[in-house]
């Protein structure tokens, strides 16, 4: 349990996308900026940072970036720790800054999360993205991520019958979402017919399945609840935070159809929030494939096991669903995926939502709100969920 | 490839295809573990020979490839369920992307992927193929 409540005061983020003009240090500033501003703070008050990151090694040729961000952000000496889990690498530097506000050794931290990835080949961006799963045993054998997942799809279907137009309806949904979503790389809505007749990548998935290579940053303060009206009308309280590993690999799981550290990451996490998962209005899930968003939407239990293709097909996680929304913000599929910035995101849209600022894609009366951050295949999984606190 | 030197620290594993088995609980595993995650410090393991026989449990087709495999694509990969139970991911060789399904019975092959220089160790890599009739 967190020793004492923590809330979020403040978020901000640059528009996804492929964005050639921009580099890895504009981002990371431009997102830190506006979570500033929007808590009412001018950066004094920062007394230290954890930033989500994959790969700038391989992405821009650059390591040791938590000093690189602390100094273009003008926040020297403040402590800056760089945290690393692949694809959740942005859930989990949330959860550090969580931590240590809650163990009281700080006030108020700032969770960021960037990425740069457009300066690489597809190629070379592949290879990184595959340096996520079992390098010995995985990538050697000239596994990708989207063969990964794709297998996941397999055995999916092959176990419960799921369709090929089943994995449609996620990215066809996430699509229509970002339309709404002023920031999202892909602001088009697309069709069923238009996923299933995209280009193979890994069968049975798609272009259309899988999420895009982007560029992008996202930042959000947290402080102590019982000093988040200093800075906020409606502060956002952390009702729950929670992790879980697996095994890297995905041979080594008992069923490849569930991501059993999904499973354990939101046991904990509902049992800290004392919510059942139909208490939960509104989620950000990670939806880095069309596959992984209805394994997840089972894994969360918002549906039982197998049943996802069916529920999507009866509209059961759209923004006007009286069940739950899930990606109101597009996704990582629309809304785009720098893949060490996307958990923070999740978490800048869960407060936009909970706050009711959300706009043309507001989710009506919500109150609970979850976010589900992936690394790899399965390796790792943050859960945090989110309540209004007013 | 940057994966050359732990490559060949497991090369007696692969091409030899010596799997551990925990002796408290009887779980084989490959690529081979040294603690047993069922038992952990209750467990002993010890080495065991595997068949090299198996089925497709999922598989895919890799279309678009990382770098280093570009010359190899369209391939399929999959993750086999060996007869002796554990689960491990490798590349289906010898057949038309059409000819997989969940089931496929296959069987281990071992290729020669670089030899390093003349006096060098030669490397191999762990593929299967399906098993045909005759
Ligand atoms: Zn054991």
């Amino acid at each position: 349990m967190l020793r004492r409540d923590v809330a979020i005061v403040g978020v901000g983020m640059t528009r996804f996308g492929e964005l050639w003009e921009r580099s890895f240090d504009d981002l990371f500033v431009e997102a830190g900026l506006e979570a500033l501003e929007d808590a009412g703070m001018g950066g004094d008050e920062i007394e230290a940072m954890y930033v989500g990151n994959m790969s700038a090694g391989r992405f821009i040729d650059q390591e040791h970036v938590a000093s690189l961000i602390a100094d273009r952000s003008g926040l020297t000496p403040i402590p800056c720790t760089r945290v690393e889990a692949a694809c959740a690498s942005g859930g989990l530097a949330v959860r550090q800054a969580i931590l240590a506000v809650a163990s009281g050794m700080y006030d108020i931290v700032l969770a960021g999360g960037v990425e740069k990835m457009t300066d690489v080949t597809t190629e070379e961006a592949t290879a990184t993205l595959a340096t996520a799963s079992d390098q010995e045993w995985e990538a050697f054998h000239g596994i990708t991520f989207p063969s990964l997942y794709a297998m996941i799809a397999r055995r999916h279907m092959y176990e419960y019958g799921t369709t090929r137009e089943h994995l449609a309806l996620p990215p066809v949904k996430n699509h229509r979402n970002a339309t709404k979503n002023p920031k999202a790389q892909f602001q088009f809505e697309i069709t069923v017919e238009q996923v299933i007749e995209s280009p193979l990548v890994a069968d049975p998935l798609r272009l259309l399945d899988c999420s895009p290579v982007s560029d992008g940053a996202a930042a959000v303060i947290v402080c102590p609840l019982e000093m988040a009206k200093e800075f906020t009308d409606t502060p956002i309280v952390v009702r729950a935070t929670a992790q879980a590993s697996d095994s890297i690999a995905l041979h080594d799981r008992d069923d490849i159809t569930t991501l059993k550290a999904t499973v354990e990451a939101a046991k904990t996490a509902y049992k800290q929030a004392g919510v059942e998962p139909e208490d939960v209005d509104v989620a950000e899930v990670h939806d880095c494939f069309s596959i992984a968003e209805l394994v997840a939407v089972e894994d969360l239990g918002f549906v039982e096991k197998g049943e996802a293709g069916e529920a999507y097909h009866d509209g059961m996680f759209e923004i006007d669903s009286d069940y739950v929304a899930v990606n109101p913000s597009g996704g990582l599929k629309a809304k785009g995926h720098p893949v060490g910035a996307s958990g923070v995101a999740q978490v800048v849209e869960i407060v936009e939502q909970l706050r009711g600022e959300a706009g043309k894609r507001q989710v009506d009366g919500a109150e609970i709100g979850l976010t589900h951050n992936v690394g790899g295949s399965g390796g790792t999984v943050v859960v945090h969920i989110f309540e209004r606190a007013d | 490839m940057g994966g050359v030197p732990r490559f060949w620290r497991s090369i007696d594993n692969r091409y030899r295809l010596i799997g551990t088995r925990c002796k408290n609980c009887g779980e084989v595993f490959f690529p081979p573990r040294v603690v047993c995650p069922n038992c952990r410090s209750d467990g002993e393991m010890e080495e065991v020979q595997l068949s090299g026989r198996g089925e497709v449990y999922t598989y895919s087709v890799v279309r678009v490839p990382p770098e280093g495999f570009e010359d190899k694509a369209p391939y399929v990969v999959a993750v086999v369920k060996l007869e002796e139970g554990p689960l491990v991911t490798a590349m289906i060789v010898d057949c038309e992307p059409g000819e997989i399904d969940v089931g496929t019975p296959v069987e281990a092959v071992f290729r020669r992927i670089s030899e390093d220089g003349e006096d060098g160790v030669i490397y191999y890599s762990l593929e299967f193929r399906p098993v045909r009739e005759g």
